[in-house]
């Protein structure tokens, strides 16, 4: 089913920290520094338009070396996609200026260290694969109840649930408007459970909704 | 060549500087000439990735007690952050500490994928001013500089004029300065760049392929100080002009002056 805008605008952006298990990863060390205190509002970071990809595309793995390893994180994450201009919304209304939902494959290299990571262990070439499709927002009863299962050449090997997110997708859209309008087309993954899962050249990952379809990625061996 | 993007009469136009080496009038690609202020100035080219550099003065790093670093520190900006020439950037009423940043911004105008840095600098298209604002109050150590405090709307000034990369003899010496309400605050030169025009690209295109209307920002000497409504910001480099902007108040864009709930969860 076609849905406004009827086309992503190409502005990804992403939410740090979002999911109960990703929280949960830094307990003990949150108020400790460099971090000093968890975070307050919202995280988020880019996927610049070189990462997006879609289902079916080659996501390359660099050459371990220079700061790169063999194995990279797939991070399974909902991906709000706007359907209309969204600036300093209130949580009741929220939902009325989201189009829809798609997967986002948020690819990265693993960083521990959150404080201030190189963009290059997120920004790579074909680090975004997202999709299948928009689905439109009423084709999904609950946007805060949807589990997403990532598969890795056919095994499952994470099941993260939207239940689990620490803001849900109205609430971090309010939060996130408040200081940044969102435009229709762009689309905001809201977060993503931790440990990611691990992906090496020479595997699929296969990540699927009940409402949103399959996500399907190879990760091969780059230049 | 000096381009800019404005909006006249009912449409957008390409526009160049009109008479006397001035730049107080500009003339529309159709022929008309008009002020300054007549018109409506947009960012002055299609803006593709926005890449900003944190830290990359010598003294400005400094002045934030920051020590010397490995590799560039990089960040990514999104579209609804963008302004043009003589717009409004909002200040919230709850800040104590939100400051200017005069940068020099580098315009791709041609693909770029591992590019050797000697080769670099074919893939520049030309240069313009950026005023990228900080909140600092909300800076969060979690993927610093967060978006609260670097990717707010309106919060980054690109203009007033796309200057050709060919016209720019040297922008690897290149004076800044910022005025607040006519007086010198913020003084620079791009010589003094740690990480300069050609490693950047050399650096970016070794993981992410940059194509035409990226634009990377390449930070911002020593010289930051705090704005409040009412300011008027002026951001100058050599060769490119004077870019101006406006702090205002919250109720200009109908807030309440409190801030949300955003800040409280967890």
């Amino acid at each position: 089913m076609d849905v406004e805008p009827f086309r992503l605008s190409g502005t990804v952006y992403g939410t740090l920290l979002n999911h109960r298990t990703a929280l949960a990863a830094f307990e003990g060390k949150m108020t400790l520094p460099p971090y000093n205190a968890p975070p307050r509002a919202p995280v988020l970071y880019l996927k610049p338009r070189n990462t997006l990809a879609a289902g079916g595309d080659t996501v390359e793995v660099p050459a371990a070396g220079a700061g790169a390893t063999a194995e990279l994180e797939a991070a399974a994450c909902l991906g709000i996609v706007i359907g209309r201009t969204a600036c300093n919304l209130s949580e009741a209304v929220a939902l009325d200026h989201v189009a829809g939902f798609l997967i986002v494959n948020d690819v990265s290299i693993p960083h521990p260290d959150y404080y201030r990571p190189s963009v290059r262990y997120k920004a790579r070439d074909g680090f975004c694969p997202l999709g299948p499709r928009v689905t439109a927002r009423a084709l999904v009863a609950n946007p805060d109840a949807l589990a997403i299962r990532t598969h890795v050449d056919g095994v499952l090997v994470q099941t993260m649930s939207t239940a689990d997110l620490i803001r849900s997708v109205a609430r971090l859209l309010a939060d996130v408007t408040e200081f940044m309008t969102l435009a229709p087309g762009d689309v905001l993954a809201a977060g993503a459970a931790a440990p990611a899962p691990r992906v090496r050249a020479g595997q699929t990952v296969a990540m699927e909704a009940d409402a949103l379809g399959v996500l399907t990625n190879r990760f091969a061996g780059g230049a | 060549m000096m381009r800019a993007r404005v909006a006249y009469g009912g449409a957008l136009h390409e526009a160049t500087p009109a008479g006397g080496g001035g730049e107080a009038n500009l003339r529309l690609a159709d022929g008309r000439v008009l002020a300054e202020d007549q018109v409506i100035w947009l960012p002055p080219f299609e803006v593709g990735t926005v890449i900003a550099l944190g830290l990359n003065y010598a003294d400005h790093a400094r002045e934030l007690a920051f020590n010397s670093q490995e590799e560039p520190l990089v960040f990514l900006k999104g579209p609804g952050t963008l302004l043009g020439h003589r717009g409004a950037t909002r200040r919230p009423a709850e800040v104590r500490f939100m400051h200017y940043e005069c940068e020099l911004a580098v315009i791709i105008g041609r693909r770029a994928q591992r590019v050797a840095r000697a080769q670099a600098m074919q893939h520049v298209a030309g240069y313009c001013i950026a005023n990228d604002y900080a909140v600092r109050d909300y800076l969060e150590n979690w993927y610093r500089p967060n978006m609260r405090a670097k990717n707010r709307d309106g919060a980054t000034v690109l203009g007033p004029w796309l200057v050709d990369a060919g016209d720019l003899k040297d922008p690897a010496n290149l004076e800044l300065r910022t005025f607040v309400n006519g007086q010198l605050t913020q003084r620079g030169n791009t010589r003094d760049l740690i990480f300069d025009i050609p490693y950047l690209i050399e650096y970016l295109s070794s993981f992410m392929t940059l194509t035409a209307g990226d634009v990377i920002l390449t930070g911002t000497p020593q010289g930051v100080s705090n704005v409040m409504p009412g300011d008027e910001i002026a951001c100058e480099i050599d060769g490119l002009g004077r870019l101006v902007n406006t702090i205002v108040g919250d109720a200009a864009f109908g807030r309440r002056g409190d801030a949300k709930s955003c800040a409280s969860n967890i």
